[in-house]
């Protein structure tokens, strides 16, 4: 028997729990996006509108338009400027529009935003232009020490509220894992008006060339071991809070997705392991989820999903073990030999 | 082009080409407007039509091409180069209907169906011999003589529709006037408005406007001169030398000879001077005008000598004597118009003054009824090049073709102005000075010139100060005062109220900007608000001025004479008043003549760390102005170093036990920080801080200034000692090119000065015009130098189109001076007595190797014997070989341009020198566009990169000069980019000289014009090599004989993604902005292709498989 792969996400009903998650080099040509779609994609979260950098951009290229302009005079200006000029937010828009157009599965929008207003109002625009959903990238590394966490968390519900007071498009938040009590956010956020929660954002984060000591930007694709950090909190959340979960980073293998969704996922999103092996990988993966649940004879992904979380679980107190020395006591051989895997 | 112009004109085919008319290069090259270019085409058949202003340039064009397709002749439209054709006025364009009426249908289906076409085959272009060709060439007179009554139909249509009447000669004046001014071009606005006033003072003055020059109506221009015409004076904008008369003079004297009685009977003819005026832009003023009219004065008067024909007018001919004297106070009853705002502004290019002028014309003259003139005066630098701008406004129409003599309101944008320039000559009593300063009141008042201030206090000047820079800061503008210097304009000029002023220059920045990002039009805004707030009257009249004021220094102390008395008037924007003999009759200038200038254009210079410093010379080399230099000695002439001179010992075990310095020409910097970009040295517990860092010029320029002199009077290293393929020591040769005017961070200009370090003292360059050609040749000054010997380049730019078969030119004549001078030492050897002419010195010389330094040493030391030898020599070979001898020191020719010269308009002959096998050295400085004219595509440009004329980014991919070359397999070619690797650079120079057949450099030269941050350039040479967009090899036909591949790449394959390159330069980016999926596209398609590139040089550069 083919099991059901088939499973819900902020209201979407998709053909499997394999999503594609956020990542520019996967979805800024619309031909990749085809090819996603064609290896089995059940939706396609769309790269991150991000005004910081496209207020970067809107900069730089007024600078370079001016540099050495009106200098000397047989050159005034270096460049031809285009009448028509696409500022980023459009062109973003634009592709959203045509991804839309030429995949039939949902296109899920993703945003950063720079202030409050500026939130809704792209958000606004997002919506007129079609997206199928919004995922609000809600990060920032907060520096200032006078700024407290309260105001920080108090900052993200306000961003969350003022969005779904705008849009009515299913919302998601993707968070970090940083917060002092991720429990309580979730609720505050379910209560702002968010339908689903993607768990957790992968960081840029900087490294240090020790040959020419400078800083360089390194953004290290996910293992499988990074699933332990969703997985964990999924598990806790899933049946507490009236949101859909959704798994981010470390699912590279069809077990990977089994274990999320028992977790508690409605889908996982995947994204380290189609920028190393191409977009062919997710049909593999499906292939290695619809093979476990026939192994298993699960009829379905519905089944499976939070049939391990902390409130379904045999031994639910193992996800709120925190202590080094109590995970030490319960370490076993074959659990390390388990966790190598083939990678 | 002028054979092409026979042809047009001879096959009557319409057409119109619109000229901004500029002067032609002779004794030097001027891109500056005069009638120079028009001229050398009148006999060419075209007709020539020419406008006088803006308004008319609009007209006449329309007005060309009826008149072209009705009357079959090719007509060139022309108005003059800048003065008209960059001045900015308000004026009436022409509506879309206007111009069809204006078209002439049938006369379009009639050229459609005159065109070549298969469906009925023609043959145009034969060759005729002397049986038809004469009578062939008559047949066309009668469109000829048709054409003048075209152009009043043409005119005359124009008028209806428009209101704006013309005439093909206009004459203005009383028809009571004895005295006629006859010229063509914005001149005739001038002398319009100076005839008017003269005419107010009771002259009986007037001017004819010759709108059309070719065909020649004689008929009609006497006929527009009144009856009353007693003298005439004709003004050509242009020299002719050698000629009777320049060209309009001759033709005016003719039509007058043939004419005059027939159109005004017994009226006797009047008497007709000639003269010369404005050439290369120079200024031409009311007091010009006033000057000519005052010199036909005599011819009234009976029996008075005749005046000098021929004169010239605004300039001192202290030569020949032909130029008019002028009433330097004559300028006092031309400006009556009292509501009108006449404003100059100095600025510098990069901080936006010309741009925030252009948007104020903009907000009045579309905004208000007031009429609205721009004019705009740029340097010869590309780095720190000061702007003035001349704006005025009005309820007059503005008829001023020349420079604000009387401003009302001067705005000073640069502090340093204050000393540099006499910013408040002519400024009306009463007026505005508002000045950019960074100090407070008293303090701006104490630090000002006397000078100024007593201007200041004479006149009653109303001063006004803002912290432009501060504000302009704090609103994220960076270093573009623009918005801010414009707020405080519309605030102080009265040209508008203030309150309407401000919300239009808000909507001007709404709309201009709205498209370019919300940042942007944020940015300009907050910058906008905050400056009213800034702006503070500076009250002098309760100031003390009576500090003293403080010493201003000599920057020429100890200079030459020459620079003295005519750079130095130059460089102080004085040269409009040196005279006819200070300036060489043909061309030829000294050298050295930039170390003079000391322009302190930069905010932060360069300071070297001793202590971190590894002396790797990648600073010394990659600096595009040699501000930076290193030197090592023994450690006693170091002794009476200033204190504060840095030293270190040297590390170079070469070099052991001596001292090693770095400085830095402070005064000279641009501040581009190329230098600390490419220092590999860090402090290990600051990392942060590098062996060489920027920091703020002013508070180190003194300091500087005497560690400079005592680095220069320094020894220079024996250059025979240097191991050159060492880059730290190969940058202890002197640089021979120095504080060009070229844009801060240039990548060109390091590869002049490697080559000058390396081969300087024995180079001739032929240089094609472009950036190369502007930054090595632009007055006043010269970077080319020569060194302690007094050897040095010579330099010489021809044009763009023939540089290599220029360069070969010398070539060939210093080969046959070579072989010349050995002809007479064998001759001589024969005659001479071994103790005259020991046999071992001939023979040394005719057979030196003179492959490296050591080698060319020693042959000058052979050839300055031999010269010993024969200065007491009567024989006449002697004497003759006394004169060729230096021809047996080896001597480069290099052929130097920009991918402009070598890749389009003089690859013909870059190719054909190529293939004559002659000992020469092509650098192509591969911008990769045209850049010195402003970014225009050439066949260099990339795919996908946005260029003018490639708005669209660029649809054909590169073509690859360096594999073309190639093909005849006896040139020696190579491709380099110093950013991604520096002593492949170097060693590719050294092998392209030691080549003795044609060598071909590609040198990739990151550029303004990429789009990129110029302190960063290095870095995108290496990302350019690293995607594989730019090659690194060498081909050498000399491995061929010693039976290896000819071909070496150098450089690896590509290690990031072409897409990832291109996204670090606008060039590429803005594509993504205008047509995103079109910018997709051709990226993949220039990846494709590099992949296929670098297939192809990987194949070429294995050994061939075995059949």
């Amino acid at each position: 028997m083919i099991p059901d792969l088939s499973t819900t996400y902020l209201g979407l009903a998709l053909r499997s729990p394999l999503v594609v998650g956020a990542a520019a080099p996967l979805s800024e040509e619309l031909a990749q996006l085809q090819a996603l779609e064609r290896a089995g994609a059940a939706a396609i979260v769309l790269h991150s509108l991000f005004e910081e950098q496209i207020e970067q951009e809107q900069l730089d290229l007024h600078r370079h338009a001016m540099a050495g302009a009106d200098s000397y005079g047989e050159a005034l200006t270096y460049v031809p400027e285009p009448s028509i000029f696409h500022g980023g937010e459009d062109l973003y828009l634009r592709h959203l529009e045509q991804a839309r157009r030429c995949l039939a599965v949902p296109v899920i929008a993703s945003l950063n935003g720079t202030s409050p207003g500026r939130w809704v109002e792209s958000a606004r625009r997002i919506e007129a232009a079609g997206a199928s959903a919004l995922e609000l990238n809600i990060y920032a590394i907060p520096t200032d020490p006078e700024l407290s966490s309260a105001a920080i968390e108090a900052e993200v519900e306000e961003i969350v509220r003022q969005v779904r007071a705008e849009v009515r498009l299913p919302l998601a938040v993707k968070l970090s894992p940083f917060f002092t009590n991720l429990s309580a956010m979730a609720r505050r956020l379910a209560v702002a008006g968010a339908d689903g929660l993607v768990l957790f954002n992968r960081f840029y984060q900087p490294d240090i060339d020790i040959e020419t000591m400078e800083v360089r930007p390194n953004l290290l694709l996910s293992t499988p071991h990074d699933l332990r950090l969703p997985l964990r909190w999924i598990a806790l959340l899933h049946g507490r809070q009236p949101v859909d979960l959704a798994a981010s980073g470390g699912v590279h293998r069809g077990t990977d997705v089994v274990r999320l969704l028992m977790a508690g996922a409605s889908v996982t999103q995947v994204v380290g392991a189609l920028l190393r092996h191409g977009p062919e990988r997710l049909a593999g993966l499906e292939e290695e989820l619809a093979t476990w649940l026939m192994e298993h004879e699960v009829a379905s992904v519905a089944e499976l999903v939070g049939c391990m979380s902390q409130q379904r679980c045999p031994n639910p107190a193992e996800y709120e073990r925190a202590q080094y020395m109590r995970a030490i006591q319960g370490y076993r051989p074959a659990d390390a030999r388990q966790a190598q895997g083939p990678w | 082009m002028i054979p092409n112009l026979y042809k047009l004109a001879g096959e009557l085919t319409p057409a119109v080409l619109h000229v901004a008319a500029r002067s032609l290069a002779a004794q030097g090259l001027s891109i500056f407007g005069d009638h120079s270019d028009v001229m050398a085409t009148r006999g060419s058949g075209c007709g020539i039509l020419c406008s006088a202003s803006v308004q008319e340039a609009g007209d006449f064009a329309a007005i060309a091409a009826r008149l072209s397709l009705r009357s079959r002749l090719p007509f060139l439209h022309v108005f003059d180069g800048f003065r008209t054709s960059h001045e900015i006025q308000k004026i009436e364009p022409l509506s879309d209907s206007q111009l069809l009426e204006l078209m002439p249908a049938a006369e379009i289906s009639a050229h459609r169906a005159r065109a070549l076409s298969p469906n009925r085959p023609v043959i145009r272009g034969t060759s005729q011999n002397p049986d038809v060709y004469f009578q062939a060439r008559e047949s066309v007179n009668r469109f000829y003589d048709a054409a003048p009554a075209h152009l009043i139909e043409a005119m005359a249509r124009l008028g209806e529709l428009t209101g704006r009447p013309y005439r093909p000669y206009d004459y203005v004046g009383p028809a009571t006037a004895e005295r006629v001014l006859v010229l063509m071009g914005s001149g005739c606005e001038t002398a319009v408005e100076a005839a008017e006033a003269l005419q107010a003072a009771g002259e009986r003055v007037g001017v004819l406007k010759v709108r059309l020059f070719r065909p020649f109506a004689a008929r009609l221009l006497v006929e527009a001169l009144p009856p009353s015409t007693r003298a005439i004076a004709v003004l050509d904008r242009c020299k002719e030398p050698g000629a009777p008369g320049e060209p309009l003079y001759l033709d005016v004297v003719a039509a007058l000879a043939e004419e005059w009685a027939a159109v005004h009977g017994a009226v006797p003819l009047p008497a007709v001077l000639g003269g010369r005026y404005g050439l290369s832009s120079k200024e031409f003023t009311p007091a010009m005008v006033k000057a000519v009219f005052d010199h036909l004065r005599p011819l009234l008067v009976p029996g008075q000598p005749r005046p000098l024909n021929h004169f010239t007018v605004g300039i001192d001919d202290d030569l020949t004597h032909r130029s008019l004297p002028l009433d330097a106070d004559v300028e006092q009853g031309f400006h009556t118009d009292a509501a009108e705002v006449r404003a100059v502004f100095y600025g510098l290019g990069s901080d936006g003054t010309v741009g925030a002028n252009k948007a104020a014309i903009k907000i009045i003259g579309e905004g208000t009824d007031l009429y609205a003139q721009g004019y705009f005066v740029y340097d010869s630098k590309k780095s720190g090049s000061v702007t003035v701008s001349h704006l005025r406004f009005g309820p007059q129409p503005i008829r001023s073709t020349y420079l604000i003599q009387r401003p009302t309101f001067v705005a000073c944008h640069q502090w340093d102005f204050v000393e540099r320039f006499d910013l408040l000559a002519g400024i009306e009593p009463g007026g505005v000075f508002l000045l950019n300063s960074p100090f407070a009141p008293a303090d701006t008042w104490a630090r000002l010139p006397e000078a100024l201030r007593s201007q200041i206090r004479a006149k009653g000047i109303q001063v006004q100060q803002i912290n432009a820079y501060q504000v302009a800061r704090q609103a994220g503008m960076g270093p573009h005062i623009n918005t801010v210097m414009q707020a405080c304009f519309f605030a102080l000029s009265g040209v508008l109220p203030r309150q309407e002023a401000f919300t239009r220059i808000r909507h001007s920045i709404e709309t201009s900007y709205r498209r370019k990002g919300e940042a942007v039009v944020a940015m300009n805004l907050a910058a906008l608000d905050a400056s009213l707030e800034h702006l503070v009257r500076l009250d002098w009249s309760s100031l003390d001025d009576s500090g003293p004021e403080p010493l201003r220094e000599d920057r020429l102390n100890g200079a030459p004479d020459f620079v003295r008395t005519v750079i130095g008037p130059m460089l102080e924007r004085r040269g409009d008043a040196l005279p006819v003999s200070a300036l060489p009759c043909d061309g030829t200038w000294p050298v050295g003549t930039a170390r003079w200038e000391k322009r302190n254009i930069a905010d932060a210079v360069p300071v070297w760390e001793s202590d971190l410093c590894v002396q790797c010379g990648k600073c010394v080399l990659v600096c595009p102005h040699a501000v930076i230099r290193a030197k090592v000695g023994a450690p006693e002439v170091f002794v009476a170093a200033p204190e504060g001179f840095r030293i270190a010992p040297a590390r170079d075990p070469a070099f052991a036990g001596q001292t090693f310095t770095i400085q830095v020409a402070a005064e000279d910097c641009t501040g581009c920080a190329l230098c600390v970009e490419v220092c590999p040295a860090r402090d290990r517990s600051e990392p942060k801080r590098k062996a060489i860092n920027m920091a703020p010029q002013r508070p180190l320029r003194e300091q500087a200034r005497g560690n400079w002199d005592f680095f220069l009077q320094l020894p220079e290293v024996p250059r025979a000692e240097l191991n050159l393929h060492k880059i730290g020591q190969q940058q202890l040769q002197q640089p021979l090119f120095e504080f060009s005017g070229a844009c801060g961070g240039c990548g060109e200009t390091p590869y002049l000065k490697l080559a000058s370090q390396l081969f300087g003292d024995r180079m001739l360059i032929a240089n094609a015009t472009g950036c190369s050609s502007i930054n090595g040749g632009n007055l006043p000054t010269t970077p080319w130098s020569a060194n302690a010997e007094g050897r040095g380049p010579a330099w010489s730019n021809s044009l763009f189109e023939d540089n290599a078969e220029f360069g070969y030119g010398m070539r060939v004549a210093r080969d046959q001076q070579r072989q010349m001078a050995l002809d007479l030492l064998e001759r001589l050897a024969g005659q001479l007595e071994p103790d005259e002419l020991p046999p071992p010195l001939a023979a040394a010389i005719r057979n030196a190797d003179q492959g490296d330094e050591a080698g060319i040493v020693e042959q000058r030391q052979r050839v300055a014997e031999l010269k010993a030898r024969l200065a007491g020599m009567e024989q006449p070979e002697a004497r003759q070989l006394l004169e060729l001898a230096d021809a047996l020191v080896k001597t480069n020719v290099w052929l130097v341009g920009g991918d402009g010269w070598a890749y389009d308009i003089g690859f013909g002959g870059l190719d054909h020198v190529l293939a004559s096998g002659r000992d020469v050295n092509a650098l192509v400085l591969d911008t990769e566009v045209y850049s010195n004219t402003g970014g225009q595509a050439s066949k260099s440009t990339p795919r996908g990169a946005v260029a003018k004329f490639a708005a669209a980014g660029k649809a054909a991919p590169k073509k690859d000069l360096g594999l073309m070359a190639m093909t005849y397999g006896t040139v020696y070619v190579a491709s380099v980019a110093m950013g991604a690797r520096d002593e492949h650079t170097i060693r590719v120079f050294l092998e392209a000289e030691s080549y003795p057949g044609p060598s071909l450099i590609i040198a990739y030269s990151h550029c303004i014009a990429h789009g990129i941050d110029m302190a960063q350039g290095m870095a995108h040479q290496k990302l350019a090599v690293d995607s594989g967009r730019w090659l690194l090899y060498r081909y050498d036909p000399r491995r061929t004989e010693r039976g290896e591949i000819p071909l070496q790449l150098d450089s690896p394959a590509p290690t990031c993604s072409l897409k990832e390159a291109m996204e670090q330069e606008n060039r590429f980016r803005m594509l993504r902005y205008s047509q995103p999926e079109r910018a997709q596209a051709l990226v993949r398609q220039a990846q494709r292709e590099l992949e296929c590139r670098w297939a192809t040089y990987r194949a070429l550069a294995q050994p061939a498989p075995k059949p």
